[in-house]
């Protein structure tokens, strides 16, 4: 793993641009005085003697973005993945411009695909245009294999390292052909992540590793209940615990500065603060009510096509059902952390972002800085999940920055995190369906009510349709002549933001969980009635592959029962299979089987990687996720009362992938979607028991 | 008043005001290792986790003191071990890691389980193993590494 034919190792690279997030120069042992060292492809690419630099313009969070987007560079450039150096860059709009350095929406591979492929096929083809020239062939008869510019039905050969320069010379070609499918090498082989030694020997650095000389440890303890503030507490206990170093208080926030994380908590329980609470009701009660409420409301038009309403008068029989989804936290296993420097010329940061670019903005904004004053060194993250799509930790860091002359790192205790996440919405949803007098579906009333993340990010006045909310229910799987959707806005004291898929996650459970009622309610099997409304080749294939592999329709011992699932979103079709056991009360999920179309499939590895964590992230969440809110606080603290799947709970999970010629499909979401309506829909046939209501271990528990 | 711990078969000098730390802080904070990783703080995801001998130690939940005069194997000393080294070829080869946040955690608990029982059987590996979170659901795949490991790794 540590190759590549500098003095510089893989390890090498990744450690030392992760340390800091100093972009890092690869040495090239051959360059001369007249030689370019690197031909510059675009602002994240170039081409060296020895293999090719890539900036990664999306960033890695355990999605596996670092491997696959070396792969499509490799793939142009004729090289192996190993040979491109991979480093994650400072936060900067402006350098990656049109493409959007956050990530997240499943969105890296979809963006890239094509103008990664593009910008390395151009530099392949100045490479060999280079040669071409010296030779005085046409370029056709010529490659690019393995840092060598051969001439392919001849015996010339020119390595790259004596074609930078004249490559750089010449106007860089704008459209050069990409490798026709025929002929690709890496792209769509399985391979292994470059990552995995650095993470492996504990050698990665995370934001909340990073160290700086003379840095300070901060903690940080915002007010439990959401809008309160802060009223008093011990200044003088906590300034002389050992350890401590000084305090700062902000209205709804108490940072304790120490030398060490351990001192600062020490100091935090000295200082005891105590809150004012904001005004108005906010319990957990009240925010379903208000959820309630909304449902109840008209709710803004999302869809309408042809006439639900004469569809219902001409039903055979009306069939309704109401779903609840609970607030949900992230809880990646790396709680918050951000490490800043303020000093008179600007400031410094260092941390795991999503969103770098956002990042130092929201920074330079909090600090009234211009952004070119602020560097913001993103670091691998320990999960992102859409927690790192946020700011806030990187806006609380500067506050706290600009009040003190050293570099501190602030940190968030897991309690913190989980107490102050920004929440995947709670959302209540209602079907109402016109069926037909063989059971199936004529008309589809589908009414929407929950937190409009959008109405945040857009700003005040904003009022309507959530366009994230909805979908996955205004382009669902099955045929019908007459479909309305609505999209009512509740809100309430807790803040809410992007999860794993938030929209699309909320809809396949309730979409899927209502067309297995269905067709229970029909009397037919759930896979052959799905199968009976489908029309899309893609959705067609992956449910009779899904079936097939985990073998629909076979019996099972008394007490287990199948659940099957499809969602065709994010540009990916997914279909899903499972087993649940219920027995003594407690569900459990012995296998998974999942069939996927996800357009080309690059890296066959890492689309089952992303199978089996969506899988089981979607599967701690369907069965135990749930945030509760007491009195304006998160009643939740810690793994204890917020589960995760252990190993022993972890089903085995066989990742089946449909060949397919469409572009890339996202994979980071998918698999997470499809997870919980295939729970509910395998507990009712393990069961006989229909859960409307998610987390489904509390679920069950109400109705045993 | 000075103590001295010995970690990853180094000897390092720990003052007075730090011993009482939860090991992991002492690691983190004052040492610099900062491959052992705080995740929960409260003993529930194994992050931290550090061999002492050979067993497995939450290392936020004990105090440095209690590792004097034992030797302390964190994620960083783990490649001088041999069988440690094979856990970590295993879990390239197996392309277990996402984030990694979790992986030195579960490398350190592969460790001690393999050190107990070089041969574990599906149920000896979730009892090793399930003390230790991954947010990523790594977990088929661990199971896959600690076998291969077990099997002798890679030829
Ligand atoms: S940090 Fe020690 S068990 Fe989680
Ligand atoms: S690999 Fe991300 S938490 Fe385990």
């Amino acid at each position: 793993m540590s190759g590549g034919a500098t003095g510089l190792s893989r390890r090498g690279v990744l450690r030392g641009s992760a340390a800091l997030g100093l972009a890092l120069v690869v040495p090239l042992g051959r360059a001369s005085g007249a030689k370019a060292a690197t031909l510059t492809a675009n602002a994240f690419l170039s081409v060296t003697a020895e293999g090719a630099a890539l900036a990664l313009p999306k960033t890695e969070m355990g999605q596996g973005v670092f491997t696959t987007l070396a792969m499509l560079v490799a793939e142009e450039l004729g090289l192996a993945p190993a040979q491109v150096a991979v480093t994650i860059p400072e936060g900067d709009s402006a350098r990656f411009a049109p493409i959007d350095q956050g990530t997240g929406g499943s969105s890296s591979v979809r963006e890239l695909y094509k103008p990664l492929r593009q910008a390395a096929a151009n530099a392949r083809a100045a490479l060999v245009g280079a040669a071409a020239r010296q030779w005085g062939i046409p370029p056709e008869r010529c490659d690019l294999v393995g840092g060598v510019v051969i001439e392919t039905k001849g015996g010339r050969r020119l390595p790259v390292g004596d074609l930078l320069a004249a490559a750089s010379a010449a106007p860089l070609p704008k459209d050069a052909p990409l490798r026709p499918s025929s002929a690709l090498r890496v792209i769509g082989k399985p391979t292994r992540r470059l990552d995995s030694l650095a993470k492996v020997t504990g050698e990665t650095v995370y934001g909340i590793d990073v160290r700086l000389p003379g840095m300070k440890v901060a903690m940080l303890a915002q007010c439990p209940m959401f809008g309160g503030t802060l009223a008093t507490f011990d200044e003088k206990a906590a300034r002389t615990t050992p350890g401590v170093v000084q305090l700062v208080k902000g209205s709804d926030v108490l940072f304790v500065v120490a030398e060490t994380y351990w001192a600062a908590m020490q100091g935090y329980i000295a200082a005891n603060p105590q809150w004012s609470a904001p005004k108005g009701p906010a319990d957990h009660a009240h925010i379903l009510a208000g959820l309630d409420e909304a449902l109840a409301k008209p709710g803004f038009e999302a869809k309408s096509t042809g006439d639900v309403a004469a569809a219902k008068a001409r039903a055979a029989r009306p069939f309704s059902a109401t779903y609840r989804q609970p607030f949900l936290a992230h809880a990646p296993m790396e709680p918050g952390s951000c490490t800043a420097h303020v000093t008179p010329e600007g400031c410094t940061i260092w941390a795991g972002s999503q969103v770098p670019a956002q990042a130092r903005d929201d920074a330079a904004k909090a600090l009234g800085l211009p952004a070119d004053k602020v560097t913001f060194h993103n670091c691998q993250m320990g999960g992102g999940f859409g927690r790192r799509l946020e700011t806030d930790m990187v806006v609380r860091a500067v506050e706290l920055a600009r009040q003190v002359p050293y570099p501190i790192k602030l940190m968030w205790s897991r309690e913190e995190d989980m107490k102050h996440d920004m929440y995947r919405p709670a959302y209540a949803d209602q079907i109402t369906a016109a069926l037909d007098a063989g059971g199936k579906p004529i008309g589809w009333e589908h009414r929407i009510a929950g937190s409009s993340i959008m109405a945040r990010l857009l700003g005040q006045g904003f009022t309507g349709v959530d366009a994230d909310a909805i979908e996955g229910a205004v382009a669902i799987p099955y045929a019908l002549d007459a479909h309305r959707v609505t999209f009512q806005q509740a809100e309430s004291a807790v803040p809410t933001s992007w999860w794993r898929g938030v929209g699309g996650l909320r809809s396949a459970f309730v979409v899927e969980s209502f067309i297995d009622e269905l067709a229970h309610a029909a009397g037919q099997d759930p896979l052959a009635y799905r199968l009976s409304l489908v029309t899309d080749a893609r959705i067609r294939a992956v449910l009779e592959r899904a079936g097939r592999e985990a073998g629909w329709g076979k019996p099972l011992p008394a007490g287990l029962g199948r659940g099957i699932a499809v969602l065709q979103l994010w540009g990916t079709v997914i279909a899903l299979v499972l087993e649940a056991r219920v027995a003594d009360g407690a569900i459990t999920v012995p296998r998974a089987t999942v069939a996927v179309d996800c357009g080309l499939a690059i890296n066959p590895l890492g689309v089952a990687a992303q199978v089996e964590s969506g899988v089981i992230f979607g599967l701690s969440a369907a069965l135990h996720g749930e945030v509760t809110i007491k009195g304006g606080r998160v009643e939740q603290s810690n793994y204890h009362d917020y589960r995760i799947l252990r190993l022993n709970e972890a089903p085995a999970i066989a990742t089946h992938i449909v060949e397919s010629a469409a572009d890339p499909g996202g994979m980071g979401e998918p698999p997470c979607a499809v997870v919980a309506p295939a729970l509910a829909n395998a507990v009712f046939a393990a069961s006989g028991k229909r859960l409307r209501t998610l987390p489904l271990a509390m679920a069950l528990e109400r109705v045993s | 008043m000075s103590y001295s711990l010995t970690v990853n078969g180094k000897q390092v000098t720990v003052d007075a005001g730090a011993i009482d730390m939860p090991l992991l802080w002492v690691l983190r904070d004052v040492i610099g290792l900062t491959g052992t990783k705080f995740g929960c703080g409260a003993g529930l995801c194994g992050a931290c986790s550090v061999l002492m001998g050979g067993e497995r130690f939450f290392s936020c939940q004990a105090p440095a003191r209690a590792f004097i005069g034992q030797p302390v194997t964190t994620i960083e000393g783990l490649r001088d071990d041999p069988l440690g080294k094979r856990l970590q070829d295993a879990w390239v080869e197996a392309d277990v890691v996402q984030c990694g946040y979790c992986q030195p955690g579960q490398l350190i608990a592969a460790a001690a389980l393999l050190k107990a029982n070089p041969a574990p059987d599906d149920e000896a590996i979730e009892a090793g193993m399930s003390g230790n979170l991954c947010r990523c659901g790594t977990y088929p795949r661990i199971r896959k590494a600690v076998k291969l490991a077990a099997a002798g790794g890679k030829a």
